[in-house]
């Protein structure tokens, strides 16, 4: 009988991280740790990293289930290679992290819900100005040639938020999360002990709480125009919303330090709503809608107006995990 | 949550109502469907829920089988929702661990097809039993009242509730703006339709409201903050000076006398500027306080300092006249508040047709009240602005009233008041009359009688809206004469009437000041301006404050006997509130989760009853539990959802949505 | 005018009822809808009302959640209570977002009827019903019930 190999002692925690639908903000958001990013590859054995490291998806397949501490996945699922990853990060970890705003609520990439495949096909490879596609030649997701093939991964029909996916441990919110809030996260998940399942690691107050402008919102306000950010000269000081400029922080979870007030951009509402709210975007609407200063329905219609694109203003970020999901497909269309 | 009903053990009650609700609704067969639901223990159909046996039923469940929360399905809840809430009381559970269903008013009444009826019926108490599983234990809250109360405006309205309240033993405070109670009805010569001298059937109530011990009489003062709610009022009245000491003078009026203004000369504001008056002045000879005013703006002593002063030798070791007097500034603490501000007249300028302001012997019907009144500026002769006697006089009716260029409503007095002019400047003067109407309005009691005898005196009586006033003659006739240009719609002819003097009969318009006064006092006002009352019909003197009543003009146009019913209405509900002595409030609040509030603002202008404040220092809103009504509003609008309602938690809703909606 | 039986021909070629959720406010709709009960006013019996206290309390989430568990057609009956009337802007707001997600217009409909107006309850309901009716089931791709299965995990 021989010896069983000797266990190393104490061995480093194993991390993964994966991209879906996704811009690259938050392997961005990693990186821009600085200094601090040592700290984390020294405490913990990065086993995956699309980005930045060469191991490949066999790799993944061959540890143990449950093996791998953490995994942060961001970005959206539109794929279905997206979507097998999901799965193949939810067997391996223990602990499945949406990271960011595509992962937690549907992101950017999830406005795509108002479209459909078809749609989005016939616009990026069509429509859109600067294409020029005069046979019409789509991705295809199997091309046989020469005896040989290749595959793309299944585009869906509509966008996913990660949770619509696969059962997530937490979120880290935000386009991207903050490095202090990654870093915040890191240490929870590596100490004794653990948030309860679904926490949102983030503080669970509004915007408004942690924003330097707030004590210049004044107690009665009311508005008979919204103003676009490029429209107006924003003063740096005073409230967005007492200048008429739509920011969405009163329907926003803090714990970014308010940093587009502080760089003079009005709150977008990447950090999704509190624990309190189900829908994102009906909130977003109340907050801004509230502030309309008329008793009469014609010029209350007009103030309306005013904000353009409703959805994209208030569901920018969380409209697959909206209650309604996605707009309403035509007829002919399939799931 | 399936485990919403992990531990609920609820109890379903479907009503046959006999067979108003039976008829429609198989009553069966929605108890056997509630009865396959997860967390129901019992489901029942009985003939009539609302009996003492139906209420048993409840009671003997919850105490046998363990119930902890009760479903009805029966009529409107507005009917019987206390009802069954005492039953589930006596049974020894939480009156709000209850639900209960509208399968009557809102189903079995309504539908004819008996499956569609059904299928309703399960559906909303499929819902009902989702909610009920989530509804918390609440209690009443009971906030004591104060016994005193405050009556804001001395006219008929405020002084016939301040004696009823003070006869009863209830100390009132009587607040007035004006320096003498009485309001518009002082300025009448007579009242219709008995004819009756309007002072005299007025100024004993005045005195009496002086005489009274539980009535403090406060005028020349107006409120200025109002804090509280009902039952808690806190109320800041700034008393104006009069320059006179009320508790030394005596009313002997030699100061009056005295002036060094041998003439008068300050236009008159009782007599509505036809007469004229001192600096120091009383508004009429019977004026309840007896004690007079010094006006600041035209008293020599005020104006540069060097007077005689005779008028304080004339008050002599009184020494009542007090030059020094500053502004008094109380605050009083009530229970209940009614509101008896009144009205005032249409500005007969905004008819330009009219003449009013233009030709001297236009006057409004105020004015020729004070013309005909034996204490006005002309001794009750009917003299005109340019000193004659008119031979003949046209009366316009509904000036500014019932147009839709000035106010759209009837101000419901001035057909009387017009015939009542019609007949005293006929009986003072000889005249030829012409009333001008457009509809004779003569509904009260008497008011029909009154027109007919007048009929009978000769009064012309000329159906049509007058085009215009105007003194442009055509023929020799109208020379020197005010024309009235009007189309007789009786004989559809255009005639022209040269008078010498016109009357208009103008309407009643609430004050100028209405919106100012009612925001003061936290009520609405409806969209012409009046009070808003609670229910036209059902609760016209009750505000949707609580706590606040209104009586009289000030709730809408109406004439003496209904202001001073309206008076005495509003002074019981006010009994009502103090013999109660507490007032129990609904447990369907909005609280804040301080902890989770961001300090947006977003909820503080929102709230109808101005419940929410902001907190300068923990920079979080606050509801006060008193002044919430449980409209949600702020609930629905918070954006972090920070806000909750009792028994109308988003949660709950949500239950309600997803139980009307599910399939099985 | 006689009462006319509330069965359109359409409705019963086609065989779809719409599912209307109507939320009342306690004051004004929902009595009229009592009072109709009392003067035996028929309408059609396609909606379930949910009483709130005031228009006010009904948050926008409400009317999204009741879209995605599957009903056709969500009404409002509330009031002008004096100031309340930032209603009015919350439902312009939300009908354009309804609008952009593919819910037509008839489906969300917001209504003033005071207590006295059991008669203009009924004629909204009845034009609802129907108009909901022409436009077909809503059928959203995905429906609320639908979540908790999604997650294969």
């Amino acid at each position: 009988m021989t010896e069983p190999a000797a266990v190393p002692k104490n061995p480093k925690p194993k991390v993964a991280f994966y991209w879906c639908a996704s811009c690259g903000g938050c392997e961005e958001t990693v990186l821009d740790l600085d200094e601090r990013v040592l700290d984390v590859v020294v405490a913990v054995n990065i086993v995956f990293w699309p980005v930045a490291l060469d191991f490949k998806r066999h790799h993944v397949e061959a540890l143990p289930d449950g093996s791998v501490l953490a995994a942060f996945v961001n970005g959206a699922v539109r794929t279905t290679e997206q979507q097998e990853m999901a799965h193949l990060l939810r067997k391996k970890a223990k602990v499945l992290v949406a990271l960011g705003s595509c992962a937690q609520l549907g992101g950017i990439p999830g406005l795509a819900n108002l479209s459909s495949r078809e749609g989005i096909l016939q616009s990026s490879y069509c429509e859109s100005p600067s294409t020029v596609n005069p046979e019409k030649v789509f991705p295809q997701t199997l091309y046989k040639e020469n005896g040989q093939s290749v595959s793309l991964p299944g585009l869906f029909e509509t966008v996913r938020s990660l949770d619509q996916v696969v059962d997530v441990d937490y979120y880290l919110p935000g386009c991207p999360p903050t490095p202090k809030l990654l870093w915040d996260a890191v240490h929870v998940l590596l100490g004794s002990e653990l948030p309860p399942k679904g926490t949102v690691l983030a503080p669970d107050r509004a915007l408004c709480e942690e924003c330097p402008r707030k004590d210049t919102r004044p107690e009665k306000l009311t508005l008979k125009e919204f103003k676009r950010p490029q429209d107006v000269l924003i003063d740096e000081e005073t409230c967005m919303l007492a200048q008429g400029v739509v920011c969405l922080g009163p329907a926003t979870r803090s714990g970014c330090e308010a940093l587009c007030p502080q760089g003079n951009m009005p709150c977008t509402g990447c950090f999704g709503p509190t624990s309190r709210v189900r829908d994102y975007g009906a909130k977003a609407l109340s907050a801004i809608s509230s502030i309309i200063d008329s008793n009469d329905p014609e010029e209350i219609e007009k103030i309306v107006q005013t904000v353009p694109d409703p959805v994209g203003t208030f569901y920018r970020y969380s409209l697959p995990s909206s209650l309604l999901r996605r707009r309403k497909l035509a007829p002919a269309a399939k799931l | 949550m399936d485990a919403r009903n992990g531990d609920r053990r609820i109890g379903v009650y479907v009503c046959h109502c006999g067979t108003n609700i039976a008829a429609t609704v198989d009553v069966k067969a929605v108890a056997e469907y509630a009865a396959a639901l997860p967390g129901v223990v019992v489901s029942r159909e009985y003939k009539y829920m609302c009996s003492d046996p139906g209420q048993e039923l409840i009671r003997q469940d919850i105490v046998e089988q363990k119930l902890n929360r009760v479903v009805v399905a029966a009529c409107s809840p507005l009917l019987h929702e206390e009802t069954f809430r005492g039953a589930v009381a006596k049974g020894g559970l939480n009156p709000f661990c209850f639900q209960m269903v509208n399968i009557r008013e809102h189903d079995s009444w309504v539908h004819q097809d008996r499956q569609r009826a059904t299928e309703k019926a399960i559906a909303l108490v499929r819902a009902a039993i989702r909610r009920v599983a989530l509804h918390k234990p609440l209690e009443k809250k009971r906030v004591s009242i104060h016994p005193d109360v405050l009556i804001v405006g001395g006219g008929i309205a405020g002084i016939h509730a301040a004696l009823t309240l003070a006869n009863a033993g209830k100390h009132v405070y009587l607040v007035e703006r004006e320096p003498t109670i009485g309001g518009n009805m002082a300025k009448f010569d007579k009242t219709f339709p008995t004819l009756d001298c309007a002072a005299c059937i007025l100024t004993p109530k005045m005195t009496a409201v002086k005489k009274h011990p539980n009535i403090t009489l406060w005028t020349l003062s107006e409120v200025t903050h109002v804090e509280g709610y009902v039952g808690n009022f806190e109320v800041a009245v700034t008393r104006k000076p009069r320059y006179i000491n009320e508790e030394l003078c005596v009313g002997c009026l030699e100061c009056i006398e005295a002036c060094v203004y041998k003439q008068a000369k300050v236009p008159d504001e009782f007599n509505l500027g036809l007469g004229k008056r001192r600096p120091i002045y009383i508004s009429f000879p019977q004026a309840v306080p007896q004690i007079p005013v010094i006006d600041p703006e035209t008293c020599i002593d005020f104006k540069s300092g060097r007077c005689k002063k005779t008028c304080i030798e004339a008050c002599g070791d009184r020494h009542a006249v007090d030059l020094k007097q500053q502004p008094k500034q109380e605050t009083i603490k009530v229970g209940a508040i009614i509101l008896a501000t009144g009205y005032q007249t249409f500005d007969a300028r905004k008819v330009p047709d009219y003449g009013y302001g233009v030709y001297p012997n236009v006057y409004t019907a105020p004015e020729v009240e004070r013309l005909i009144n034996a204490s006005g500026p002309t001794g009750g002769e009917v003299i005109m602005r340019d000193g004659r006697k008119p031979q003949s006089i046209g009366i316009i009716h509904c000036v500014g009233s019932r147009d839709e260029n000035t106010n759209r409503w009837c101000s419901r007095v001035c057909c009387m008041y017009s015939l009542k002019l019609a007949h005293l400047l006929k009986e003072r003067t000889g005249a030829e009359v012409y009333n001008f109407y457009i509809d004779m309005r003569a509904a009260g009691k008497a008011y029909e009688e009154f027109y007919h005898k007048l009929l009978e005196e000769g009064v012309h009586m000329i159906r049509s809206r007058v085009a215009e006033v105007t003194d442009w003659a055509m023929t020799p006739e109208e020379e020197g004469k005010l024309v009235m240009r009007a189309e007789d719609t009786l004989i559809s002819f255009v005639r022209r009437v040269p008078v010498d003097m016109v009357v208009l009969s103008v309407g009643l318009v609430p004050h100028e000041d209405a919106q100012d006064v009612r925001r003061l006092f936290n009520i609405s006002c409806s969209s012409e301006g009046w009070f808003l009352e609670r229910h036209p019909k059902l609760a016209p003197v009750n505000t949707f404050t609580d706590g606040i009543f209104i009586a009289g003009a000030c709730q809408a146009p109406k004439d003496i006997p209904d202001a001073v019913g309206q008076a005495g209405s509003a002074a019981a509900e006010a009994m009502v509130l103090i013999d109660t002595g507490y007032v129990e409030m609904e447990p369907n609040t909005a609280y804040i989760l301080e902890e989770e509030c961001s300090g947006c603002k977003t909820c503080i202008p929102l709230c109808p009853y101005s419940a929410i404040t902001f907190l300068s220092d923990k920079k979080v809103a606050q509801i006060n539990e008193v002044l919430c009504k449980g409209c949600g509003t702020c609930v629905a609008a918070c954006p972090s959802g920070s806000i909750k309602q009792n028994l109308f938690e988003d949660e709950e809703i949500l239950e309600e949505i997803q139980g009307v909606l599910a399939n099985a | 005018m006689p009462e006319k039986e509330l069965e359109s021909p359409r409705a019963v070629q086609n065989g779809f009822e719409p599912k209307i959720v109507a939320f009342f406010c306690n004051w004004c709709t929902y009595l009229a809808a009592d009072l109709a009960g009392t003067s035996r006013i028929k309408y059609a019996p396609n909606i379930r009302v949910i009483r709130t206290m005031c228009s006010g309390r009904v948050d926008p989430q409400f009317v999204l959640e009741a879209f995605a568990r599957g009903a056709d057609g969500v009404l409002i009956g509330g009031c002008h209570p004096g100031d309340c009337h930032y209603q009015e802007g919350n439902y312009k707001t939300l009908r354009r977002v309804l609008g952009e997600m593919g819910i037509e217009d008839e489906r969300f409909r917001l209504e003033w009827i005071s207590a006295s107006e059991a008669e203009r309850l009924k004629v909204a309901v009845n034009d609802m019903v129907e108009k909901v009716r022409a436009l077909g089931p809503l059928r959203l791709e995905i429906k609320a019930e639908h979540f908790p299965e999604e997650v294969a995990a």
